[in-house]
Protein backbone atom coordinates (compact mmCIF):
# COMPACT_ATOMS: atom_id res chain seq x y z
CA UNK A 1 0.00 0.00 0.00
CA UNK A 2 1.67 3.18 -1.22
CA UNK A 3 0.02 5.78 0.99
CA UNK A 4 0.96 8.83 3.07
CA UNK A 5 0.12 7.93 6.64
CA UNK A 6 1.17 7.89 10.25
CA UNK A 7 -1.04 5.54 12.25
CA UNK A 8 -3.90 4.61 9.86
CA UNK A 9 -6.33 4.76 12.78
CA UNK A 10 -5.58 8.47 13.20
CA UNK A 11 -5.91 9.47 9.57
CA UNK A 12 -9.28 11.22 9.89
CA UNK A 13 -8.21 13.36 12.84
CA UNK A 14 -4.89 14.20 11.23
CA UNK A 15 -6.55 15.08 7.93
CA UNK A 16 -8.90 17.44 9.78
CA UNK A 17 -5.96 19.15 11.48
CA UNK A 18 -4.31 19.82 8.14
CA UNK A 19 -7.57 20.87 6.48
CA UNK A 20 -8.29 23.45 9.19
CA UNK A 21 -4.80 24.91 8.90
CA UNK A 22 -5.07 25.32 5.13
CA UNK A 23 -8.69 26.47 4.88
CA UNK A 24 -8.97 28.56 8.03
CA UNK A 25 -10.30 31.43 5.91
CA UNK A 26 -13.39 29.37 4.98
CA UNK A 27 -14.04 26.96 7.85
CA UNK A 28 -13.38 26.58 11.53
CA UNK A 29 -13.37 23.83 14.12
CA UNK A 30 -16.12 23.38 16.70
CA UNK A 31 -16.27 21.85 20.15
CA UNK A 32 -16.96 18.48 18.56
CA UNK A 33 -13.74 17.48 16.78
CA UNK A 34 -15.87 15.66 14.19
CA UNK A 35 -17.87 18.74 13.20
CA UNK A 36 -16.53 21.51 10.93
CA UNK A 37 -18.46 24.75 10.41
CA UNK A 38 -18.32 27.65 8.01
CA UNK A 39 -16.78 30.90 9.22
CA UNK A 40 -19.11 33.84 9.73
CA UNK A 41 -22.43 32.08 9.19
CA UNK A 42 -25.12 34.70 8.63
CA UNK A 43 -27.43 34.85 11.62
CA UNK A 44 -30.49 35.25 9.43
CA UNK A 45 -30.74 32.07 7.40
CA UNK A 46 -31.75 28.44 7.39
CA UNK A 47 -28.84 26.21 8.40
CA UNK A 48 -27.57 23.71 5.83
CA UNK A 49 -25.82 20.60 7.12
CA UNK A 50 -24.28 17.59 5.49
CA UNK A 51 -22.08 14.76 6.61
CA UNK A 52 -20.77 11.36 5.70
CA UNK A 53 -17.87 8.99 5.92
CA UNK A 54 -14.36 10.17 5.18
CA UNK A 55 -12.27 9.29 2.15
CA UNK A 56 -14.35 11.19 -0.41
CA UNK A 57 -12.53 14.53 -0.41
CA UNK A 58 -13.54 17.23 -1.11
CA UNK A 59 -16.82 15.73 0.18
CA UNK A 60 -18.03 16.40 2.73
CA UNK A 61 -16.18 19.17 4.59
CA UNK A 62 -14.94 20.63 1.32
CA UNK A 63 -18.48 21.83 0.61
CA UNK A 64 -18.76 23.85 3.81
CA UNK A 65 -18.49 27.54 3.12
CA UNK A 66 -20.26 30.65 1.92
CA UNK A 67 -23.48 29.93 -0.03
CA UNK A 68 -22.85 26.20 0.47
CA UNK A 69 -23.23 24.06 3.62
CA UNK A 70 -22.87 25.66 7.05
CA UNK A 71 -21.58 22.61 8.88
CA UNK A 72 -20.57 19.03 8.19
CA UNK A 73 -20.37 15.93 10.38
CA UNK A 74 -17.29 13.81 9.76
CA UNK A 75 -17.23 10.02 9.98
CA UNK A 76 -14.52 7.40 9.90
CA UNK A 77 -13.37 6.28 6.47
CA UNK A 78 -16.38 5.06 4.48
CA UNK A 79 -18.44 5.03 7.67
CA UNK A 80 -21.27 7.32 8.74
CA UNK A 81 -20.66 10.03 11.33
CA UNK A 82 -22.28 9.36 14.68
CA UNK A 83 -25.73 10.64 15.54
CA UNK A 84 -23.99 12.85 18.11
CA UNK A 85 -21.85 14.45 15.38
CA UNK A 86 -24.89 15.12 13.17
CA UNK A 87 -26.69 16.63 16.17
CA UNK A 88 -23.75 18.91 16.98
CA UNK A 89 -23.57 19.96 13.33
CA UNK A 90 -27.30 20.86 13.47
CA UNK A 91 -26.65 22.97 16.56
CA UNK A 92 -23.73 24.79 14.94
CA UNK A 93 -25.76 25.54 11.81
CA UNK A 94 -29.06 26.47 13.44
CA UNK A 95 -29.80 30.19 13.55
CA UNK A 96 -33.33 29.71 14.80
CA UNK A 97 -34.81 29.19 11.32
CA UNK A 98 -34.38 25.45 11.18
CA UNK A 99 -31.84 23.19 9.54
CA UNK A 100 -31.83 21.39 6.18
CA UNK A 101 -29.78 18.20 6.40
CA UNK A 102 -28.74 17.21 2.87
CA UNK A 103 -26.99 13.85 2.79
CA UNK A 104 -26.55 10.64 0.80
CA UNK A 105 -28.61 7.46 0.86
CA UNK A 106 -26.53 5.00 2.88
CA UNK A 107 -27.92 2.85 5.67
CA UNK A 108 -25.54 4.17 8.34
CA UNK A 109 -26.14 7.80 7.46
CA UNK A 110 -29.89 7.18 7.36
CA UNK A 111 -29.88 5.70 10.87
CA UNK A 112 -27.60 8.29 12.45
CA UNK A 113 -29.38 11.24 10.84
CA UNK A 114 -32.75 9.83 11.93
CA UNK A 115 -31.56 9.56 15.53
CA UNK A 116 -29.95 13.01 15.43
CA UNK A 117 -33.13 14.60 14.03
CA UNK A 118 -35.08 13.06 16.92
CA UNK A 119 -32.59 14.37 19.48
CA UNK A 120 -32.58 17.82 17.84
CA UNK A 121 -36.37 17.97 18.02
CA UNK A 122 -36.17 17.40 21.78
CA UNK A 123 -33.83 20.37 21.98
CA UNK A 124 -36.15 22.59 19.96
CA UNK A 125 -34.29 22.48 16.63
CA UNK A 126 -36.35 21.71 13.53
CA UNK A 127 -34.46 19.62 11.03
CA UNK A 128 -35.74 18.51 7.64
CA UNK A 129 -33.84 16.21 5.36
CA UNK A 130 -33.19 15.50 1.71
CA UNK A 131 -31.49 12.22 0.97
CA UNK A 132 -29.57 12.07 -2.30
CA UNK A 133 -30.19 9.10 -4.59
CA UNK A 134 -28.71 10.16 -7.90
CA UNK A 135 -26.75 6.99 -8.73
CA UNK A 136 -28.77 5.53 -11.59
CA UNK A 137 -26.80 2.28 -11.60
CA UNK A 138 -27.45 1.39 -7.97
CA UNK A 139 -31.08 0.25 -8.26
CA UNK A 140 -33.78 0.04 -10.94
CA UNK A 141 -35.66 3.17 -11.92
CA UNK A 142 -38.82 2.16 -10.06
CA UNK A 143 -36.80 1.73 -6.86
CA UNK A 144 -35.24 5.16 -6.68
CA UNK A 145 -35.55 5.12 -2.89
CA UNK A 146 -32.86 2.44 -2.82
CA UNK A 147 -30.36 4.31 -4.94
CA UNK A 148 -27.12 5.65 -3.51
CA UNK A 149 -26.15 9.28 -3.39
CA UNK A 150 -22.97 10.09 -5.28
CA UNK A 151 -21.53 13.19 -6.97
CA UNK A 152 -25.01 14.61 -7.55
CA UNK A 153 -24.84 15.59 -3.90
CA UNK A 154 -22.56 18.46 -4.96
CA UNK A 155 -25.45 19.92 -7.00
CA UNK A 156 -27.83 19.32 -4.09
CA UNK A 157 -25.54 21.25 -1.71
CA UNK A 158 -24.94 24.01 -4.25
CA UNK A 159 -28.66 24.52 -4.83
CA UNK A 160 -29.72 24.08 -1.18
CA UNK A 161 -26.92 26.31 0.08
CA UNK A 162 -27.72 29.02 -2.46
CA UNK A 163 -31.44 28.92 -1.66
CA UNK A 164 -30.72 29.29 2.05
CA UNK A 165 -28.36 32.20 1.48
CA UNK A 166 -30.93 34.21 -0.49
CA UNK A 167 -33.34 33.91 2.41
CA UNK A 168 -35.34 30.79 1.53
CA UNK A 169 -37.43 29.34 4.32
CA UNK A 170 -36.71 25.81 5.54
CA UNK A 171 -39.51 24.47 3.34
CA UNK A 172 -38.16 26.35 0.33
CA UNK A 173 -34.59 25.18 0.90
CA UNK A 174 -35.76 21.58 1.25
CA UNK A 175 -37.93 21.89 -1.85
CA UNK A 176 -35.09 23.32 -3.93
CA UNK A 177 -32.57 20.71 -2.75
CA UNK A 178 -35.09 17.94 -3.38
CA UNK A 179 -35.77 19.28 -6.86
CA UNK A 180 -32.03 19.42 -7.52
CA UNK A 181 -31.54 15.77 -6.64
CA UNK A 182 -34.77 14.66 -8.35
CA UNK A 183 -33.49 16.32 -11.55
CA UNK A 184 -30.07 14.67 -11.24
CA UNK A 185 -28.71 11.33 -12.42
CA UNK A 186 -25.20 9.94 -12.03
CA UNK A 187 -23.17 6.89 -12.94
CA UNK A 188 -19.61 5.81 -12.16
CA UNK A 189 -17.01 3.73 -13.95
CA UNK A 190 -14.27 2.19 -11.78
CA UNK A 191 -10.86 1.21 -13.18
CA UNK A 192 -9.03 0.17 -10.00
CA UNK A 193 -10.20 -0.64 -6.45
CA UNK A 194 -9.63 1.45 -3.33
CA UNK A 195 -8.04 0.49 -0.04
CA UNK A 196 -9.05 1.45 3.49
CA UNK A 197 -5.71 2.49 5.04
CA UNK A 198 -6.32 0.49 8.23
CA UNK A 199 -7.27 -2.60 6.24
CA UNK A 200 -4.21 -2.35 4.01
CA UNK A 201 -5.44 -4.17 0.93
CA UNK A 202 -8.27 -3.57 -1.51
CA UNK A 203 -11.46 -5.41 -0.56
CA UNK A 204 -12.59 -5.85 -4.14
CA UNK A 205 -10.90 -6.37 -7.42
CA UNK A 206 -10.99 -4.73 -10.83
CA UNK A 207 -8.70 -6.69 -13.09
CA UNK A 208 -6.22 -4.89 -15.31
CA UNK A 209 -7.74 -4.29 -18.70
CA UNK A 210 -11.30 -4.26 -17.37
CA UNK A 211 -13.63 -1.62 -16.02
CA UNK A 212 -16.67 -1.79 -13.79
CA UNK A 213 -19.65 0.21 -15.01
CA UNK A 214 -21.94 1.48 -12.28
CA UNK A 215 -19.50 1.01 -9.41
CA UNK A 216 -20.27 2.77 -6.13
CA UNK A 217 -18.08 5.05 -4.07
CA UNK A 218 -17.23 2.23 -1.69
CA UNK A 219 -16.66 -0.38 -4.34
CA UNK A 220 -20.28 -1.46 -4.35
CA UNK A 221 -20.31 -3.62 -7.46
CA UNK A 222 -21.71 -2.13 -10.61
CA UNK A 223 -24.05 -3.46 -13.22
CA UNK A 224 -21.41 -4.75 -15.60
CA UNK A 225 -17.72 -5.62 -15.73
CA UNK A 226 -16.36 -5.27 -19.24
CA UNK A 227 -13.17 -4.76 -21.16
CA UNK A 228 -11.51 -1.39 -20.73
CA UNK A 229 -12.72 0.94 -23.45
CA UNK A 230 -11.62 4.24 -24.96
CA UNK A 231 -12.81 7.52 -23.48
CA UNK A 232 -15.35 7.62 -26.30
CA UNK A 233 -16.66 4.20 -25.33
CA UNK A 234 -16.86 5.15 -21.66
CA UNK A 235 -18.71 8.37 -22.49
CA UNK A 236 -21.23 6.40 -24.52
CA UNK A 237 -21.81 3.85 -21.75
CA UNK A 238 -22.23 6.57 -19.13
CA UNK A 239 -24.65 8.67 -21.16
CA UNK A 240 -26.56 5.53 -22.20
CA UNK A 241 -27.30 4.91 -18.52
CA UNK A 242 -27.79 8.46 -17.29
CA UNK A 243 -29.75 10.12 -20.09
CA UNK A 244 -32.69 7.70 -20.57
CA UNK A 245 -33.10 7.25 -16.82
CA UNK A 246 -34.35 10.77 -16.06
CA UNK A 247 -34.90 11.08 -19.10
CA UNK A 248 -32.93 14.03 -20.47
CA UNK A 249 -34.26 15.08 -23.86
CA UNK A 250 -33.57 17.40 -26.75
CA UNK A 251 -34.10 21.00 -25.71
CA UNK A 252 -33.18 20.41 -22.08
CA UNK A 253 -30.61 22.59 -20.40
CA UNK A 254 -28.28 20.84 -18.00
CA UNK A 255 -25.46 21.22 -15.51
CA UNK A 256 -22.83 18.53 -16.00
CA UNK A 257 -20.25 17.30 -13.50
CA UNK A 258 -17.46 14.88 -14.32
CA UNK A 259 -15.65 13.89 -11.14
CA UNK A 260 -12.56 11.75 -10.81
CA UNK A 261 -12.71 8.95 -8.27
CA UNK A 262 -9.37 9.96 -6.76
CA UNK A 263 -6.43 8.59 -8.70
CA UNK A 264 -7.37 9.27 -12.29
CA UNK A 265 -5.30 12.12 -13.78
CA UNK A 266 -7.42 15.23 -14.19
CA UNK A 267 -6.32 15.55 -17.82
CA UNK A 268 -8.13 12.29 -18.56
CA UNK A 269 -11.30 13.72 -17.04
CA UNK A 270 -11.19 16.49 -19.64
CA UNK A 271 -10.80 13.89 -22.38
CA UNK A 272 -13.88 12.14 -21.03
CA UNK A 273 -15.79 15.40 -20.68
CA UNK A 274 -15.12 16.32 -24.28
CA UNK A 275 -16.63 13.03 -25.44
CA UNK A 276 -19.60 13.40 -23.13
CA UNK A 277 -20.39 16.91 -24.25
CA UNK A 278 -20.26 15.82 -27.87
CA UNK A 279 -22.90 13.17 -27.17
CA UNK A 280 -25.05 15.68 -25.29
CA UNK A 281 -24.79 18.09 -28.18
CA UNK A 282 -25.80 15.42 -30.66
CA UNK A 283 -28.85 14.72 -28.55
CA UNK A 284 -29.78 18.36 -28.38
CA UNK A 285 -29.08 18.77 -24.67
CA UNK A 286 -27.56 22.15 -23.93
CA UNK A 287 -24.81 22.33 -21.32
CA UNK A 288 -25.43 25.47 -19.29
CA UNK A 289 -22.57 24.94 -16.85
CA UNK A 290 -20.01 22.20 -16.42
CA UNK A 291 -17.57 21.07 -13.78
CA UNK A 292 -14.58 18.78 -14.24
CA UNK A 293 -12.21 17.70 -11.47
CA UNK A 294 -12.00 15.68 -8.27
CA UNK A 295 -15.31 16.74 -6.73
CA UNK A 296 -16.33 13.51 -5.00
CA UNK A 297 -13.71 10.80 -4.76
CA UNK A 298 -13.20 7.37 -3.40
CA UNK A 299 -9.68 7.47 -1.97
CA UNK A 300 -7.27 6.12 -4.60
CA UNK A 301 -9.80 4.51 -6.90
CA UNK A 302 -9.28 5.25 -10.58
CA UNK A 303 -12.25 6.07 -12.70
CA UNK A 304 -14.87 8.78 -12.96
CA UNK A 305 -18.50 9.64 -12.37
CA UNK A 306 -20.81 11.52 -14.68
CA UNK A 307 -23.58 13.62 -13.15
CA UNK A 308 -26.24 15.48 -15.15
CA UNK A 309 -28.86 17.81 -13.66
CA UNK A 310 -31.75 19.16 -15.67
CA UNK A 311 -32.14 22.86 -15.07
CA UNK A 312 -35.21 25.05 -14.83
CA UNK A 313 -35.12 28.79 -14.16
CA UNK A 314 -34.84 28.41 -10.41
CA UNK A 315 -32.11 25.77 -10.53
CA UNK A 316 -30.22 27.82 -13.09
CA UNK A 317 -30.27 30.88 -10.85
CA UNK A 318 -29.14 28.86 -7.83
CA UNK A 319 -26.43 26.89 -9.62
CA UNK A 320 -25.04 30.15 -11.08
CA UNK A 321 -24.70 31.92 -7.73
CA UNK A 322 -21.21 32.47 -6.35
CA UNK A 323 -19.92 29.96 -3.83
CA UNK A 324 -16.87 29.80 -1.66
CA UNK A 325 -15.92 26.42 -0.30
CA UNK A 326 -12.75 24.37 -0.66
CA UNK A 327 -14.37 21.97 -3.10
CA UNK A 328 -16.39 24.47 -5.10
CA UNK A 329 -15.38 28.07 -5.68
CA UNK A 330 -17.42 30.07 -8.13
CA UNK A 331 -17.39 33.78 -8.77
CA UNK B 1 -33.89 -20.65 40.67
CA UNK B 2 -30.57 -20.26 38.95
CA UNK B 3 -29.45 -16.68 38.71
CA UNK B 4 -26.34 -14.61 38.29
CA UNK B 5 -25.69 -11.36 40.03
CA UNK B 6 -26.22 -8.20 38.05
CA UNK B 7 -23.51 -6.62 40.17
CA UNK B 8 -20.57 -8.19 38.47
CA UNK B 9 -20.67 -7.81 34.72
CA UNK B 10 -17.01 -7.23 34.14
CA UNK B 11 -16.06 -10.78 33.18
CA UNK B 12 -18.95 -11.07 30.73
CA UNK B 13 -18.34 -7.72 29.07
CA UNK B 14 -14.59 -8.27 28.78
CA UNK B 15 -15.26 -11.65 27.17
CA UNK B 16 -17.39 -9.86 24.57
CA UNK B 17 -14.59 -7.35 24.05
CA UNK B 18 -12.05 -10.14 23.58
CA UNK B 19 -14.33 -11.94 21.15
CA UNK B 20 -14.42 -8.89 18.92
CA UNK B 21 -10.72 -8.12 19.30
CA UNK B 22 -9.72 -11.70 18.44
CA UNK B 23 -11.91 -11.62 15.34
CA UNK B 24 -11.08 -8.13 14.10
CA UNK B 25 -9.29 -9.34 10.99
CA UNK B 26 -11.78 -12.12 10.29
CA UNK B 27 -14.70 -9.69 10.47
CA UNK B 28 -12.86 -7.36 8.12
CA UNK B 29 -12.36 -10.16 5.62
CA UNK B 30 -15.99 -11.27 5.74
CA UNK B 31 -17.15 -7.67 5.35
CA UNK B 32 -14.67 -7.09 2.54
CA UNK B 33 -16.30 -9.75 0.37
CA UNK B 34 -19.58 -7.89 -0.01
CA UNK B 35 -19.18 -4.78 2.15
CA UNK B 36 -16.33 -2.33 2.45
CA UNK B 37 -14.13 -4.25 4.83
CA UNK B 38 -14.23 -1.96 7.83
CA UNK B 39 -16.57 -3.91 10.11
CA UNK B 40 -13.80 -5.57 12.12
CA UNK B 41 -11.93 -2.33 12.47
CA UNK B 42 -14.91 -0.28 13.61
CA UNK B 43 -16.21 -2.91 16.03
CA UNK B 44 -12.71 -3.38 17.44
CA UNK B 45 -12.35 0.35 17.91
CA UNK B 46 -15.59 0.70 19.86
CA UNK B 47 -15.11 -2.37 22.02
CA UNK B 48 -11.50 -1.41 22.74
CA UNK B 49 -12.50 2.12 23.78
CA UNK B 50 -14.87 0.48 26.25
CA UNK B 51 -12.10 -1.82 27.52
CA UNK B 52 -9.60 0.98 28.04
CA UNK B 53 -12.15 3.16 29.79
CA UNK B 54 -13.59 0.52 32.11
CA UNK B 55 -10.99 -2.18 32.62
CA UNK B 56 -9.92 -0.79 35.99
CA UNK B 57 -13.44 -0.25 37.25
CA UNK B 58 -16.07 -2.52 38.70
CA UNK B 59 -19.42 -2.49 36.93
CA UNK B 60 -22.58 -4.52 36.70
CA UNK B 61 -23.85 -6.49 33.70
CA UNK B 62 -26.66 -4.11 32.74
CA UNK B 63 -24.45 -1.14 33.54
CA UNK B 64 -21.64 -2.48 31.34
CA UNK B 65 -24.04 -3.15 28.46
CA UNK B 66 -25.30 0.40 28.74
CA UNK B 67 -21.81 1.92 28.75
CA UNK B 68 -20.67 -0.21 25.83
CA UNK B 69 -23.85 0.62 23.90
CA UNK B 70 -23.42 4.32 24.58
CA UNK B 71 -19.81 4.24 23.35
CA UNK B 72 -20.82 2.44 20.15
CA UNK B 73 -23.64 4.90 19.56
CA UNK B 74 -21.72 8.10 20.38
CA UNK B 75 -18.28 7.32 19.11
CA UNK B 76 -18.40 4.75 16.36
CA UNK B 77 -21.09 5.82 13.95
CA UNK B 78 -21.44 3.87 10.73
CA UNK B 79 -24.36 1.46 10.76
CA UNK B 80 -23.03 -0.68 13.53
CA UNK B 81 -22.81 2.12 16.08
CA UNK B 82 -26.54 2.80 16.15
CA UNK B 83 -27.46 -0.86 15.65
CA UNK B 84 -25.40 -2.42 18.43
CA UNK B 85 -25.77 0.67 20.57
CA UNK B 86 -29.54 0.29 20.39
CA UNK B 87 -29.50 -3.46 21.07
CA UNK B 88 -27.12 -3.27 24.04
CA UNK B 89 -28.79 -0.23 25.58
CA UNK B 90 -32.20 -1.85 25.08
CA UNK B 91 -30.96 -4.92 26.96
CA UNK B 92 -29.47 -2.73 29.68
CA UNK B 93 -32.70 -0.80 30.19
CA UNK B 94 -34.66 -4.02 30.60
CA UNK B 95 -32.18 -5.30 33.18
CA UNK B 96 -31.09 -2.22 35.09
CA UNK B 97 -33.39 -2.70 38.08
CA UNK B 98 -32.58 -6.38 38.64
CA UNK B 99 -30.28 -7.57 41.44
CA UNK B 100 -30.24 -11.17 40.31
CA UNK B 101 -30.76 -12.16 36.71
CA UNK B 102 -32.64 -15.37 36.06
CA UNK B 103 -32.89 -17.17 32.73
CA UNK B 104 -36.29 -15.56 32.13
CA UNK B 105 -34.88 -12.14 32.96
CA UNK B 106 -31.99 -12.64 30.57
CA UNK B 107 -34.35 -13.79 27.83
CA UNK B 108 -36.47 -10.69 28.42
CA UNK B 109 -33.42 -8.47 28.24
CA UNK B 110 -32.29 -9.92 24.93
CA UNK B 111 -35.81 -9.65 23.57
CA UNK B 112 -35.94 -5.99 24.61
CA UNK B 113 -32.72 -5.38 22.68
CA UNK B 114 -34.28 -6.90 19.57
CA UNK B 115 -37.50 -4.94 20.03
CA UNK B 116 -35.57 -1.67 20.26
CA UNK B 117 -33.62 -2.62 17.16
CA UNK B 118 -36.81 -3.20 15.19
CA UNK B 119 -37.66 0.39 16.03
CA UNK B 120 -34.76 1.75 13.97
CA UNK B 121 -34.29 -0.85 11.22
CA UNK B 122 -36.75 -2.47 8.88
CA UNK B 123 -34.75 -5.66 8.41
CA UNK B 124 -36.51 -8.94 9.16
CA UNK B 125 -35.32 -12.52 9.38
CA UNK B 126 -34.17 -13.55 5.91
CA UNK B 127 -32.80 -10.17 4.85
CA UNK B 128 -29.17 -11.15 5.45
CA UNK B 129 -28.43 -8.93 8.42
CA UNK B 130 -27.59 -9.45 12.07
CA UNK B 131 -31.31 -9.88 12.69
CA UNK B 132 -30.82 -13.39 11.25
CA UNK B 133 -28.55 -14.15 14.21
CA UNK B 134 -30.32 -12.16 16.89
CA UNK B 135 -33.98 -13.02 16.26
CA UNK B 136 -33.66 -16.85 16.39
CA UNK B 137 -31.35 -16.48 19.39
CA UNK B 138 -34.04 -14.57 21.22
CA UNK B 139 -36.68 -17.15 20.23
CA UNK B 140 -34.51 -20.05 21.33
CA UNK B 141 -33.67 -18.44 24.64
CA UNK B 142 -37.31 -17.66 25.37
CA UNK B 143 -38.39 -21.17 24.45
CA UNK B 144 -35.72 -22.62 26.71
CA UNK B 145 -36.65 -20.28 29.53
CA UNK B 146 -40.34 -21.08 29.38
CA UNK B 147 -39.74 -24.75 28.58
CA UNK B 148 -38.07 -25.39 31.90
CA UNK B 149 -34.51 -25.85 30.70
CA UNK B 150 -31.63 -25.09 33.03
CA UNK B 151 -29.82 -21.78 32.56
CA UNK B 152 -26.76 -23.58 31.27
CA UNK B 153 -28.75 -25.67 28.77
CA UNK B 154 -30.48 -22.54 27.59
CA UNK B 155 -27.18 -20.75 27.06
CA UNK B 156 -25.85 -23.70 25.06
CA UNK B 157 -29.02 -23.59 22.96
CA UNK B 158 -28.53 -19.84 22.52
CA UNK B 159 -24.99 -20.38 21.25
CA UNK B 160 -26.19 -22.99 18.77
CA UNK B 161 -29.06 -20.81 17.57
CA UNK B 162 -26.70 -17.86 17.10
CA UNK B 163 -24.32 -19.99 15.03
CA UNK B 164 -27.16 -21.43 12.96
CA UNK B 165 -28.53 -17.93 12.40
CA UNK B 166 -25.11 -16.69 11.35
CA UNK B 167 -24.70 -19.59 8.92
CA UNK B 168 -28.17 -19.07 7.49
CA UNK B 169 -27.05 -15.72 6.05
CA UNK B 170 -24.71 -17.49 3.63
CA UNK B 171 -27.49 -18.57 1.28
CA UNK B 172 -29.48 -15.37 1.53
CA UNK B 173 -29.42 -12.33 -0.71
CA UNK B 174 -29.00 -9.04 1.07
CA UNK B 175 -32.00 -6.72 1.33
CA UNK B 176 -30.49 -4.03 3.57
CA UNK B 177 -27.21 -2.30 4.08
CA UNK B 178 -24.37 -1.80 1.68
CA UNK B 179 -24.45 -5.36 0.34
CA UNK B 180 -28.13 -5.07 -0.60
CA UNK B 181 -27.15 -3.41 -3.87
CA UNK B 182 -25.43 -6.63 -4.88
CA UNK B 183 -28.65 -8.58 -5.16
CA UNK B 184 -27.83 -12.14 -6.20
CA UNK B 185 -24.12 -11.42 -6.03
CA UNK B 186 -24.37 -11.22 -2.24
CA UNK B 187 -25.31 -14.91 -2.06
CA UNK B 188 -22.69 -17.41 -0.90
CA UNK B 189 -21.05 -15.13 1.64
CA UNK B 190 -21.85 -14.66 5.33
CA UNK B 191 -23.18 -11.32 6.49
CA UNK B 192 -20.54 -9.57 8.59
CA UNK B 193 -23.07 -8.20 11.07
CA UNK B 194 -24.56 -11.65 11.55
CA UNK B 195 -21.05 -12.96 12.26
CA UNK B 196 -20.19 -10.27 14.81
CA UNK B 197 -23.58 -10.69 16.46
CA UNK B 198 -22.87 -14.41 16.85
CA UNK B 199 -19.44 -13.66 18.37
CA UNK B 200 -20.97 -11.24 20.85
CA UNK B 201 -23.85 -13.54 21.86
CA UNK B 202 -21.57 -16.56 22.26
CA UNK B 203 -19.09 -14.59 24.36
CA UNK B 204 -21.96 -13.26 26.45
CA UNK B 205 -23.28 -16.80 26.97
CA UNK B 206 -19.82 -18.09 27.91
CA UNK B 207 -19.34 -15.26 30.37
CA UNK B 208 -22.72 -15.87 32.00
CA UNK B 209 -21.95 -19.59 32.25
CA UNK B 210 -18.82 -18.79 34.23
CA UNK B 211 -20.84 -16.54 36.54
CA UNK B 212 -23.29 -19.38 37.12
CA UNK B 213 -20.63 -21.93 37.97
Amino acid sequence: MQRILNNPDDIVDEMLKGFLKVHGDIVEKTENPRVIKAKNISSDKVGVVTGGGSGHKPAFIGYVGKNMCDAAAVGEICSSPTAAAFLDAFKEADQGKGVACLYGNYSGDNMNVKMAVKMAKKQGITVKTVVANDDAASAPRDQREKRRGVAGEVFMWKVGGAKASIGGSLEEVIEAAQKAIDNTRSVGIGLTPCTLPAVGHPNFEIKDGTMEVGIGHHGEPGIEVCELETAKGMAKRMTDIVLPDYPFEAGDEAAVLVSGLGATPVMELYVLYDEIEQILQEKGIKVHRSYVGNYFTSMEMMGATLTVMKLDDELKELIDMPAESMGLKQF
Amino acid sequence: MECFSNKDGKNILLKMVKGIQDNKDYLGEVDGLIGDGDHGMNMNKGFTVFESRFKDEAFGFAEGLNELGQILLDEIGGSMGPIYGTVLMGMAEAGEDLCEISLKDFANMLEAGLTELYDIVEAKVGDKTLVDTLAPSVDTLKRAAFGGKSFKEALEALKEAAAAGRDSTKDLTAKFGRSSRLGERSRGVLDAGAVSCCIILQAMADGIMEQLA
